[in-house]
């Protein structure tokens, strides 16, 4: 009844056509995904003058969070509301939405009205004050904006105010978690590699691989253009950072008696170097810390072909983590530990191919995730649901986003070939301190 | 005639004693026959000590101009010789996918390399390892560092000083051919061998 009614509107919001790169332009459900009843729907309203970027940008958010079912509306007027009147709560109810959300006011002083459709009533007036969109911090504030919906409806945090840095040919970029507003991070002076958040999101770490080859640690505060060297061994390669989740230490990998060693230092004053593996004969790299601290997965080519192994924060009890069968199993890289704990992300090379996987911590048995092109080097969004990852599925490498509830994926960054993301924590306000 | 080699006999006296920078200009000489073959031994000792000052001098000039040319060829052949020591020096090796163990025609060139650095004791390399695009972009960096250090062990466990040689990777950052095919990750799965210090002057050895 529902579906078929809204068929029959055939409704198409040409702006959130375009948001998505997946949309059946045909029907009013936005996402490849439809499971009807499994989540809550939400409409937006179409909005007062001016304020249609907002709009766009807080419809996009909530189906980018795969915890509603979208409801486009069309452009016209006809259903939109009048600030302060109550919604036609029986349409929207009809056309299959729990929530409604308004955007009201004007581009100097915006508000979001929340409504619950299924109560009939206005539950949040939030206000959104002046948002001028072509500033990040505007838009850090108004993805802010949508995870109090997110939060207000469903319970659960949103991820729309995170945001991801890359690499793209020598540097480092930010992109926010919808795929606007790609800058670059890192000075343009040196050769930026696998940048990691810092876990307060307010710095972030990366290897800066020099001239002659030498690989360098640095930690730039976010909004700043002054790297501070976090280690050096004067030469040699230090490699693949990872705070502790702490923030106090730093991971890494690092060359040492013909191989690399994972080693352990205080960023503060780069005191208190402590070994964490010795590798003899096998390279150990690839840090990730469980989300408590105490584990550390990491990558080791003891196996003979690169494998995951996981130990203790203090390198103690190494042991293997992901299974593999000797000889068949492709070789296993990048380990990316979940916020919640239970599962561990990675790549193992099949047929060839790099592919993703989804360790399951407890049960220690892993699934694939991808076999479309190559798929690596994942990184978790806050919400332990979504990836991001490196996929060159429609050609150059690009960065993409899987819901692992729901399956669905979508396309970040259409830049040049970018790699080695790395998601931030929750951005709270206090964090927007990019110029 | 002989008035003539007179006259230029007395013109050349004049000349000299002008050239003497004498201030008193001594009265012109008489037609004296005893002073006129004076004058003409005179001017053929002169002559004769001219010559002979002249062929000394070109013998002198043809002595340092073979000099010259020896020392020119000379340091041509050696900056030729350092030009080949060099680029054997510099000759790459190259690895099998996901290897870093050399391959049996690969050690022989770094046989080679090993006897130019024990003729050229000064000279230092860093050895640098490369990758191909298909593996995995961090393990990429351990992976050269690894091929790099299989050829530093090589030529140190056969006597070269370890503190000669250093390492480093540049993982799969730095093609030398900038193609997805399996020609290009074959060239591109490499050590680099760059002189870093006394490479001014290479010989070729025994």
């Amino acid at each position: 009844m529902r579906r078929s009614l809204a068929l029959a509107l055939t409704l198409v919001l040409p702006a959130v056509a375009q948001a998505q790169d997946t949309t059946a332009r045909e029907g009013v459900r936005v996402g490849i995904t439809y499971r009807p009843g499994t989540r809550p729907g939400v409409a937006v309203l179409p909005g007062a003058t001016g304020l249609d970027s907002l709009r766009a940008l807080v419809l996009r958010d909530l189906d980018y969070s795969d915890l509603f079912e979208v409801i486009a509306l069309p452009g016209t007027d006809s259903m939109a509301s009048t600030a302060g009147r109550a919604l036609n709560y029986p349409l929207y109810r009809a056309l299959g939405a729990d929530f409604a959300v308004e955007v009201l006011g004007t581009a100097e002083d915006a508000r979001l009205a929340i409504h619950s459709v299924s109560g009939g009533a206005l539950v949040r007036d939030l206000a959104a004050g002046g948002l001028d969109l072509s500033r990040p911090d505007d838009r850090l504030r108004a993805h802010r904006l949508t995870d109090e919906i997110v939060e207000l409806t469903v319970g659960t945090p949103g991820i729309a105010a995170t945001r991801l840095l890359f690499v793209q040919g020598r540097r480092i970029f930010q992109v926010d978690a919808d795929g606007a507003a790609v800058r670059a991070v890192s000075p343009s002076s040196v050769k930026a590699l696998s940048p990691v958040w810092a876990p307060d999101g307010r710095r972030f770490a990366y290897m800066a691989l020099e001239e002659d080859g030498q690989g360098r640690l640095f930690e730039l505060a976010v909004g700043s253009d002054r790297p501070e060297l976090v280690f050096s061994t004067g030469t040699g390669l230090n490699m693949t950072p990872e705070y502790a989740p702490d923030g106090n230490g730093l991971a890494f990998a690092r060359a040492v008696d013909g191989q690399t060693d994972l080693f352990l230092v205080r960023t503060r004053d780069a005191c208190c170097l402590q070994r964490l593996t010795v590798g003899r004969f096998a390279d150990n790299l690839s840090p990730a810390f469980s989300p408590d601290g105490s584990r550390v997965a990491f990558v080791s080519t003891r196996p003979g072909l690169p494998q995951l192994y996981v130990m203790a924060a203090d390198g103690t009890g190494q042991e293997l983590f992901a299974p593999f069968d000797y000889g068949v199993t492709g070789a296993s890289y990048a380990p990316a530990w979940s916020p919640d704990g239970q599962r561990v992300t990675f790549h193992r090379i099949v047929e060839g191919t790099p592919q993703l996987f989804v360790l399951d911590v407890r049960t220690r048995s892993a699934r694939q995730l991808t076999s479309t092109g190559r798929n690596e080097d994942a990184t978790w969004a806050p919400d332990s649901r979504h990836i991001a990852f490196v996929s060159n599925r429609t050609g150059s490498r690009q960065l993409w986003v899987i819901d692992l509830e729901t399956g669905r994926v979508r396309q970040l960054t259409r830049v040049g070939a970018t790699r080695l993301p790395a998601w931030s924590p929750r951005l709270a306000a206090a964090d927007l301190t990019t110029p | 005639m002989r008035r003539m080699a007179f006259v230029l006999g007395v013109g050349t006296l004049a000349v000299l004693a002008a050239c003497g920078g004498n201030p008193e200009p001594a009265p012109p000489p008489g037609p004296d026959p005893d002073s006129l073959a004076a004058a003409q031994a005179e001017q053929a000792r002169l002559d004769s000590i001219r010559r002979a000052e002249e062929a000394r001098r070109d013998s002198i000039r043809r002595a340092e101009q073979m000099r010259a040319d020896s020392i020119r060829r000379a340091e041509e052949r050696a900056r030729a010789e350092t030009q080949r020591v060099r680029g054997m020096i510099m000759a790459r090796i190259h690895f099998d996918f996901n290897r870093s163990d050399i391959r049996p025609g690969d050690a022989e060139i770094l046989d080679q390399k090993l006897a130019l650095l024990q003729a050229n004791p000064m000279v230092r390399v860093r050895i640098e390892g490369h990758c191909d695009e298909r593996g995995s972009d961090e393990y990429n960096l351990a992976l050269g560092l690894r091929r790099a250090n299989a050829a530093k062990d090589y030529l140190v466990s056969r006597g070269i000083a370890p503190e000669r040689v250093e390492v480093a990777s540049f993982g799969e950052e730095r093609p030398l051919v900038a193609e997805s095919n399996e020609d290009a990750w074959t060239q591109n799965r490499r050590d680099e061998f760059i002189v870093t210090g006394g490479g001014d002057r290479l010989v070729m050895g025994r």
